[in-house]
């Protein structure tokens, strides 16, 4: 019975989050060093390098490294206050098991596994190997994500594994490799700045990948014209030779009418087109509708600006496409990136210098982590579970017979919906907390009450853990060691920078112990995550993302590697689709209509406001770590619901008031927060908070047909001033959910 | 003496307080920031703009600092006050035409930003323009700046009629040889004033 033991104060008193302000030691205690380790910020898929500086094996401070070639020393504030993880009152050190009305009590790790085991193999033989299902997450590292999914094929022989990068780069990951063949953005970032106009669609740069914006800012000083796609002004939007106010779900009338007036125009590369693509009619032909009027209906915005950014993006010498999750999450979200990308290849300018695409990746390892196997539908190498050859390989690589490999699973969204259904009774989640990032909370809060076993995988306890029914204590990043692939597809090392605390364990540890439980001692007897790392190699090897020619030493050696790097000779790829060759089988490009359509939930009588969700600059997603440090919450403490000066004043809201926001599924109350910078048929809250404060409470369960990404973007809400709430959570501190 | 200046780009700023927070970091400062960062008018755009203590030639701060507490290193970086010597009056916090010396009511004494000395002083750069994701903040060399920037470096000010030079540059169009600041009175020149140019109504023009 996964319910809460005791309720939400009395955990929130145990378990934080509570604010870490103060270095291990004190501030004058970082004053010198042990040691410098060179490594990467867990946050966000940019990983950055950094140093960071320990003393008695603790991380007491950190220092920029500035010979790193992407950030060259810069930092976000949740890179430079990162390490105030360490030392956290709140670290989880001792396996925890759930006690009705007591909360959690610590048990040994042998009475935590054995308990794991048993309960794995009751259920799996009460109600089938799929009953048992694993959510992991994207920021985990290569080797931890391969693992996962090994050990979901291996040793529970479930087919439902899937994983938070469901909830990120999904959407864009499909639209990639349904026009180029290959899911990896197509550039370093060292293109950026050479690129004449840049495109960049629903991406808040400035926050959420920080660092990139001084690409942009080169890009500019260079000449370049930057044109921005977002409901809401931004801050990179503010420099923008043309911003786009686009209607939340209308991206498609600008991407399609931009190309209708570039092939009105001529401004298409006909002979690249010939020679390098497929399927150049049909779109042409589905364009043909999209006339700048059409499209400005669709988009919301005046048809001159659809005109205009044609004009820029069109003749341009070189170009760039940068987007993320404001044209993917949607339930048309791969829609949304065909039709962004289309642009790319009928200019012709990709696989060239300053010329090409990337999608961001938010994600810790939003790149690495959805390649290594740990998606429900995906083998080792980004291979296809459904695919003969591809499972053959793997189960060789395994030493599996064929036929052991499960076959494809459900998605994160569908698996919790088949929680809910009664039909997975188990789960094991590590490195995801649903309960905060999952759109539907209410629902998802139902389903997890269903699950008669749940073990949860967490260095702190997460909203989603307090209903687990064993917690196991794992690692942060800095104490353990392995892999990551960065936003540009560069494959970089994570050093180990101390032990985990207590009796914390590193995460591959834990996985190959439950392993060990269920008879897998064979298969999961790796000495360190190098030896998970020396196995990847060669169950990528062959593969879309070929790791083989990756080793350790050479990553240090040469600050990183870009795959496909299919030998140890290889230098890597840093460009891919150079000379216009392209990852299908054809060698080419291949042209994929779209047509828009409405979102799930359109706003209507009774729901008549846009209610979109995103991030600010110092919290990281379902805020389990970002939401501890005191610098960070200072900075953002509370979510805040952005509406225009128009709309709150047909409301009667002044700015600071308390509004409730409600969907047909749940609501908040919030403070108001009013601002110009917002279309006024839409507000904005971000989603990085718990319970009442939770933005997901209002988030509907549509999912992508082909990504299956959820619908975060878009759903319909109404909103009215409120008294200020009272309540037990209300009196919560801001972290925890609580409102000031 | 290091061969690179401090710059200012206000214009590249995205407010992520990433220097808020680098600076607070240093040992020094044991979690109090030394920068400010100003958010203009969220209301009315995403405006923000970072900060540092500019270092005058001429330090006004020092000059009317009636316990002779604020140095100015042979390197041109005026410091802190002395601890021993300042009286916590805040004449400096009134005077300084950058606004940027604050007065620490729990230490009884003015601190602000001495440009990492700690850092600069051994060639370092500093904190906040090492760690500014934006290239708001840089530490560079003169060349550097002039082969990557539209803009040029000025270090000339005006304010009222009271002229300023700084050792900190700011980045401004290329027709600008001084920054002036003055007062003005807004409802004497309404005309003058852009016409809400963040507005996202405005710009959609009657389109939802």
């Amino acid at each position: 019975m996964a319910k809460l033991p005791v309720d939400v104060p009395e955990l929130v008193k145990q378990f934080g989050p509570t604010l870490n302000r103060v270095p291990a030691g004190g501030w004058l205690a970082s004053e010198e060093e042990d040691k410098m380790v060179k490594t990467h910020c867990c946050f966000c898929g940019q990983q950055c390098g950094i140093q960071l500086r320990v003393r008695d094996n603790k991380v007491v401070g950190w220092e920029p490294w500035e010979d790193f070639p992407f950030n060259f020393g810069k930092l976000c504030p949740k890179g430079v206050k990162r390490y105030m993880q360490d030392e956290h009152p709140d670290r989880l050190k001792r396996p925890l098991q759930r006690v009705a009305g007591k909360g959690f009590e610590p048990v040994s790790w042998d009475v935590a596994l054995s308990r794991v085991v048993s309960e794995i193999y009751r259920i799996q033989q009460t109600y089938g190997n799929d009953a048992f299902a694993l959510l992991t997450g994207a920021s985990l590292t290569n080797e931890k994500a391969y693992l996962m999914g090994k050990f979901a094929r291996v040793a529970l022989r479930t087919a439902n594994i899937d994983y938070n990068g469901r909830l990120c780069m999904v959407s864009a990951g499909a639209a990639s490799k349904k026009v180029f063949g290959i899911d990896r953005s197509a550039n370093p970032w060292s293109d950026i700045p050479k690129a004449k106009v840049i495109l960049v669609a629903g991406a808040n740069i400035a926050e959420c990948a920080p660092i990139t914006t001084d690409y942009l800012w080169q890009a500019r000083e260079n000449g370049g014209k930057l044109i921005i796609l977002d409901p809401r002004l931004t801050p990179i939007a503010r420099n923008a030779d043309l911003y786009i106010p686009v209607r939340p779900g209308g991206d498609i009338g600008v991407f399609n009418g931009m190309l209708h007036v570039m092939i009105e125009h001529g401004w298409i590369d006909r002979d690249f087109i010939g020679q390098h693509t497929t399927g150049f009619e049909q779109l042409a032909e589905s364009v043909r509708e999209y006339t700048p009027e059409y499209s400005a209906r669709i988009a919301g915005v005046p048809a001159e600006m659809i005109v205009r950014a044609a004009e820029m993006w069109g003749p341009a010498p070189t170009s760039f496409l940068l987007h993320a999750r404001g044209i993917e999450h949607h339930s048309k979200g791969v829609e949304n990136c065909v039709a962004a990308i289309n642009l790319v290849v009928a200019s012709g300018r990709i696989g060239r210098e300053g010329c090409g695409y990337a999608m961001i990746t938010g994600q810790g390892n939003g790149q690495g982590g959805r390649e290594q196997g740990q998606k429900c539908d995906q083998l080792p190498g980004n291979r296809d579970i459904t695919n003969p050859e591809h499972r053959k390989y793997i189960a060789g690589v395994w030493g599996v017979p064929e036929e052991s490999i499960p076959g494809k699973g459900l998605s994160a969204v569908p698996l919790v919906e088949a929680i809910h259904e009664g039909k997975i009774k188990g789960l094991i989640s590590i490195c995801f907390n649903p309960m905060v990032s999952l759109p539907d909370a209410n629902f998802t809060r139902a389903a997890l009450e269903k699950l008669e076993f749940y073990v949860n995988i967490d260095f702190f306890l997460s909203e989603a853990a307090r209903y687990a029914d064993i917690v196991l204590p794992g690692s942060l990043m800095e104490e353990d060691e392995g892999t990551t692939t960065n936003v540009e597809g560069r494959v970089i090392r994570h050093r180990k920078v101390l032990s985990p605390p207590g009796e914390a364990r590193e995460d591959w540890k834990i996985i190959c112990d439950i392993a060990k439980g269920l008879g897998q001692d064979e298969k999961f007897n790796y000495g360190s995550p190098r030896d998970i790392f020396e196995e990847l190699r060669i169950a990528s090897k062959g593969g879309v993302s070929d790791y083989y020619g990756i080793t350790w030493d050479r990553i240090e050696k040469e600050y990183g590697i870009f795959w496909p790097c299919p030998e140890v000779g290889h230098p890597g790829t840093p460009r891919l689709y150079e000379g216009g060759k392209f990852g299908h089988p054809d060698g080419k490009a291949h042209f994929t209509p779209v047509a828009w359509r409405p979102s799930a939930e359109m706003p209507d009588e009774d729901y008549p406001t846009i209610l979109t969700t995103g991030r600010v600059v110092s919290h990281f997603l379902s805020g389990t770590q970002t939401r501890r440090i005191g610098g960070l919450v200072d900075q953002y403490p509370q979510p805040m619901c952005e509406m225009h000066p128009r709309l709150a004043e047909k409301l009667g809201v002044q700015d600071g008031d308390y509004v409730k926001v409600e969907s047909r599924r749940g609501q908040v109350v919030v403070h108001a927060q009013i601002v110009k910078t917002i279309r006024p048929d839409t507000v904005f809250i971000p989603y990085h908070w718990p319970l009442d404060r939770s933005a997901n409470n209002m988030t509907i369960r549509a999912i992508d047909p082909v990504s299956n990404i959820p619908e975060f973007k878009i759903c319909a809400v109404r909103v009215s001033k409120a008294e200020e709430p009272t309540d037990a959570i209300a009196q919560l501190e801001v972290q925890a959910g609580g409102v000031r | 003496m290091s061969a690179r200046a401090f710059y200012i780009d206000y214009s590249r700023c995205i407010g992520c307080e990433s220097c808020v927070q680098a600076c607070a970091e240093c040992d020094t400062h044991r979690g109090v920031s030394m920068i400010h960062l100003e958010t203009i008018q969220r209301r009315e755009s995403v405006q923000t703009a970072p900060q540092v203590c500019m270092h005058c030639e001429d330090p006004i701060c020092a000059r009317v600092c009636p316990a002779d507490a604020i140095k100015k290193t042979p390197d041109g970086v005026v410091q802190s006050s002395l601890k021993p010597r300042c009286i916590g009056c805040s004449n400096c916090v009134l005077s300084c035409p950058f606004g940027v010396p604050k007065y620490q009511a729990e230490i009884d004494q003015m601190m602000k930003c001495d440009m990492c000395y700690d850092r600069t002083s051994v060639d370092k750069k500093p904190m906040c323009a090492t760690v500014c994701p934006s290239g708001a903040l840089t530490y560079a060399t003169g060349e550097e700046i002039q082969r990557s920037r539209r803009g040029i470096a000025i270090n000339s000010w005006k304010f009222g009629k009271e002229e300023v030079r700084t050792k900190v540059f700011v980045i401004v169009p290329r027709a600008v040889e001084r920054v002036h600041v003055d007062l003005v009175q807004i409802s004497d020149t309404p005309a003058a004033l852009p016409a809400d140019p963040y507005d996202v109504a405005l710009m959609l023009g009657g389109v939802e």
